[in-house]
C-alpha cells in the first residue's frame, strides 16, 4: 500500500533523467531521497503523482497503478511540489479553504491532522500568502497538502530555501505525520535531513546509488575516515591532494575529510608530512562518516 | 458542485483582488465606447467648404445662401476656376467643394433639371460621406419648396464625388464594432491568461493532482468572465443608448441572447489559446495579435468588408466577429428577428462547439 517502483525510465530528448530505477516504500514510512539538484527527482516525484509518464517501467501509489488509476492516486495523494505553488492573492484561510473544498472536506473535518502545523500560522490566517516568510509558505503547503488526509504525503525539497530553525520544526512535523499512517516520500538536497528518514535513497544522475537506513549506509563506508584540520585551510587542501597515498579528500566545515590508499596508515608519517608543507595547528583524528561522505564516495 | 462553487469562488478572488486588471476590464468598455462615439460622430459642424459657381444666377445664390445660413457649413472661400478645386483641397482649407454648373438656373428652367457637383475631401470617409449627405438633403429641400408652387417638376441633381478615396462605400458602425471588441478582449484574453497563470505559477501542477476534473477546472475559469462580459455588453449597450442615441430597434432580449453566444465564442477560444501556450505572456501576445488584429481589421469593424481584395474576405469568414457585427448590426439598427441572421447564429454556434471540442481534445491531464 505504499509506493512501489520497478524500472522507471524517463528521458527528455537526449537527456536521460531517470534511468532504470527500482524502489519500495513501506507503509507508513519516512523515505527520503536524497540527491543533488538534477539527479532526477523532481521527475520521479511527477511520475508518482500521475504528472508525468514514464517511459518505461511500473509504478504503483497506495496500490493503483501511476498510469491506469491515476485517478483513484489523485484522490488519495497529498503533493507538494518544489516550487511554492500556492495562491499568492489568496489569505492563508483561503488557501486551505481552497483546498480542503476541492478535496470535497472541510478544514473542520480533519483539523486535528494539520493542527501543530496550522497553529503556528494560523495568527497570520488573514495575510496573503505571497506575504508569508519562506518558513511559513512552506508551513501552509504542507497544510494545504494534507488537509485532505491523503495516504501518501509526496513533498518535493520542501525546506530549499529555509531557515535552519524552520527546517528543523518542519522534520518535527513529518516524524509525528508518520505516525499517523501517512506514508511519506520526501526529497532533499542535504544531507543532513537524510538522517531523520527511516530509510533513503541516494540518488544521482537519474540512478540509485544505494537504499538503506541512513545507519546502515554510513556504516557500508569502506575505509577509516580521518577529520583533519590546520592552520590554512587552502594549504592542507593543496598538499593533502599532491600527497601520494590520499585516495579522498572532501572539505567538511572545519575539517577536511581523507581517507587513506592503504588499508593500515600512521598518523604521525601524514602529520610529519604536512609539517613538511609548512602547516602548523595540524589535528588528524579518526571520526564517523556521514552520509555526505558516503554518498561523495558512491558518486566518484 | 460543492467543489465547483469553492473553485469559481477562488476565481473571483483573483479578479477582484487584481485591482489593475479589474479597472482595465471595466474601465476599457468605457472609455473605449465614449471615444470612438465622440471621436466618430455623425453630428458635424461649422465645416468650412469653398464655391465654384460657374452660373453666378439668383437660383444658384439662393442654393449659396441656403447653404450658408446651415450651421453646419461656413463657406470660406469662392473660386474662379476648376482648376483652383485640387490646390484648394490640397491646402486642406475645405472639406468639399461645391460646384455649380454654367446655367444652372436656366437649364433648371428650361431644362427642368441642373446639376450640383459635391467634391469631399475622402481622406476622412466618414466626414465625407456626412457632408455629401447633408448638403444632398439642404438641395433636396429647396427643391421641394421650387415644385410646392408648380406642377412642373423640377430636379436638382447633386453629384457627389468623393476624391481621394473613392471606393468608400460603407459607414462606420462603432457600437457594434467596440462591443465585439470588448466582448472578445474581455473572454479571450482574461480567460486564456487566467489559465496560463496557473501553469506558470505552478498551481496547476496541483491542481491536475486532485479529484478536480478537467472541465470543473474549465467550467470554473471561464464562469466568472461569462458573468463579467455580460455586464461589459449591458453597460455599452446603454451607453450607446443614452450617451449617443443610438437605436435599439430589434429585441433586446435576442440581443442578449446572442452576446452570450458571442461571449461563450470567445471564451472558448481563450481557453484553447490557453491549451497551446505556457506562459501568461504568450497567451497575451496570441490574443492580441491573432484575435485583436483581426477582429478590428478583418471583422468589417473599419474597413467594410466588401471592398477588401478576395483572399482577405475569404480570411474574414473565420473571424467570429465578422459573424457577431452582422448579428448586432441587423438586431440594433435594422431590427430584423432570428429568422434574417439564422445563418449567423448557426456559424457561430458551430465555431464555438468546434473550438470547444478541440480545447477538450488538447487539454492535458498531465504536465507533458
Amino acid at each position: 500500500m505504499g509506493i512501489s517502483v520497478s524500472n522507471i525510465t524517463k528521458s527528455y530528448g537526449k537527456v536521460t533523467a531517470l534511468s532504470d530505477i527500482s524502489f519500495d516504500v513501506k507503509p507508513g514510512e519516512l523515505f527520503g531521497l536524497i540527491g543533488p539538484d538534477g539527479a532526477g527527482k523532481t521527475t520521479l516525484f511527477r511520475i508518482l503523482t500521475t504528472l508525468l509518464i514514464a517511459d518505461k517501467g511500473q509504478a504503483t501509489v497506495a496500490g493503483y497503478d501511476v498510469l491506469k488509476e491515476y485517478k483513484s492516486i489523485r484522490n488519495s495523494v497529498g503533493y507538494m511540489p518544489g516550487r511554492f505553488s500556492l495562491y499568492q492573492d489568496l489569505t492563508v484561510e483561503e488557501n486551505l479553504n481552497f483546498f480542503a473544498t476541492i478535496f470535497g472536506t472541510t478544514i473542520e473535518e480533519n483539523y486535528d491532522l494539520v493542527k501543530d502545523i496550522y497553529v503556528q500560522i494560523e495568527p497570520f490566517k488573514t495575510r496573503r500568502a505571497g506575504k508569508l516568510s519562506g518558513g511559513m509558505k512552506q508551513k501552509l503547503a504542507l497544510s494545504c497538502a494534507l488537509i485532505h488526509k491523503p495516504k501518501v504525503l509526496f513533498l518535493d525539497e520542501p525546506t530549499t530555501g529555509v531557515d535552519p530553525v524552520s527546517r528543523k520544526e518542519f522534520w518535527e512535523m513529518l516524524k509525528r505525520l508518520q505516525k499517523k499512517d501517512i506514508t511519506i516520500l520526501v526529497s532533499t538536497p542535504y544531507m543532513d535531513e537524510a538522517a531523520l528518514c527511516d530509510r533513503i535513497a541516494l540518488i544521482q544522475d537519474g540512478k540509485i546509488l544505494q537504499i538503506d537506513t541512513p545507519n546502515a549506509i554510513v556504516s557500508h563506508f569502506p575505509k577509516p575516515l580521518y577529520n583533519i584540520s590546520a592552520n590554512d585551510m587552502y594549504g592542507l587542501i593543496e598538499s593533502l591532494t599532491n600527497y601520494k597515498h590520499t585516495y579522498s579528500i572532501f572539505p567538511f566545515g572545519e575539517f577536511v575529510h581523507y581517507t587513506d590508499k592503504r588499508d593500515t596508515m600512521d598518523i604521525e608519517r601524514l602529520k610529519t608530512y604536512l609539517e613538511s608543507q609548512n602547516l602548523t595547528d595540524i589535528h588528524i583524528e579518526k571520526t564517523q562518516p556521514t552520509i555526505e561522505d558516503t554518498f561523495m564516495e558512491l558518486a566518484k | 458542485m460543492k467543489r465547483f462553487v469553492g473553485f469559481v469562488r477562488k476565481e473571483f478572488y483573483h479578479i477582484f483582488r487584481d485591482k489593475r486588471s479589474l479597472f482595465i476590464l471595466f474601465g476599457m468598455p468605457i472609455a473605449q465606447i465614449l471615444l470612438f462615439g465622440f471621436a466618430i460622430t455623425n453630428e458635424i459642424n461649422n465645416v468650412n467648404i469653398a464655391i465654384l459657381d460657374q452660373a453666378n444666377d439668383v437660383t444658384s445664390k439662393e442654393i449659396i445662401n441656403k447653404i450658408a445660413a446651415s450651421k453646419h457649413f461656413s463657406i470660406v472661400d469662392i473660386i474662379q476656376k476648376e482648376s483652383s478645386i485640387e490646390s484648394i483641397f490640397k491646402k486642406g482649407k475645405v472639406k468639399a467643394v461645391l460646384q455649380f454648373e454654367n446655367n444652372f438656373g436656366n437649364n433648371l428652367i428650361k431644362e427642368k433639371q441642373a446639376n450640383v457637383q459635391v467634391l469631399t475631401d475622402a481622406t476622412d470617409p466618414n466626414m465625407a460621406n456626412t457632408i455629401s449627405n447633408y448638403i444632398s438633403a439642404i438641395l433636396k429641400k429647396y427643391q421641394q419648396e421650387l415644385n410646392k408652387n408648380t406642377t412642373i417638376d423640377y430636379q436638382i441633381v447633386p453629384q457627389s464625388r468623393m476624391v481621394y478615396n473613392a471606393e468608400l462605400k460603407s459607414v462606420y458602425m462603432f457600437v457594434p464594432g467596440v462591443m465585439t471588441v470588448i466582448l472578445m478582449l474581455v473572454s479571450a484574453m482574461m480567460t486564456s491568461i487566467s489559465i496560463t497563470r496557473e501553469k506558470e505559477q505552478g498551481t496547476m501542477e496541483i491542481l491536475l493532482v486532485s479529484p478536480l476534473k478537467p472541465f470543473q477546472v474549465i467550467i470554473g475559469k471561464v464562469f466568472p468572465y461569462i458573468f463579467l462580459s455580460v455586464i461589459n455588453a449591458i453597460v455599452i449597450v446603454l451607453l450607446s443608448i443614452f450617451v449617443f442615441n443610438v437605436p435599439v430597434n430589434g429585441s433586446l432580449f435576442l440581443l442578449g441572447i446572442e452576446s452570450v453566444l458571442f461571449i461563450i465564442t470567445s471564451l472558448a477560444l481563450g481557453i484553447l489559446i490557453s491549451t497551446i501556450s505556457a506562459t501568461q505572456q504568450t497567451a497575451m501576445m496570441i490574443s492580441l495579435m491573432g484575435l485583436m488584429l483581426p477582429t478590428i481589421l478583418l471583422s468589417g469593424f473599419i474597413f467594410p468588408i466588401s471592398s477588401m481584395p478576395l483572399p482577405l474576405q475569404v480570411i474574414s469568414n473565420i473571424i467570429p466577429a465578422k459573424w457577431f457585427i452582422i448579428i448586432v448590426k441587423g438586431i440594433m439598427l435594422k431590427g430584423i428577428g432570428i429568422g434574417f441572421i439564422f445563418k449567423e447564429t448557426a456559424i457561430l454556434v458551430l465555431m464555438t462547439l468546434l473550438f470547444i471540442g478541440i480545447s477538450v481534445k488538447k487539454y492535458k491531464i498531465r504536465l507533458e
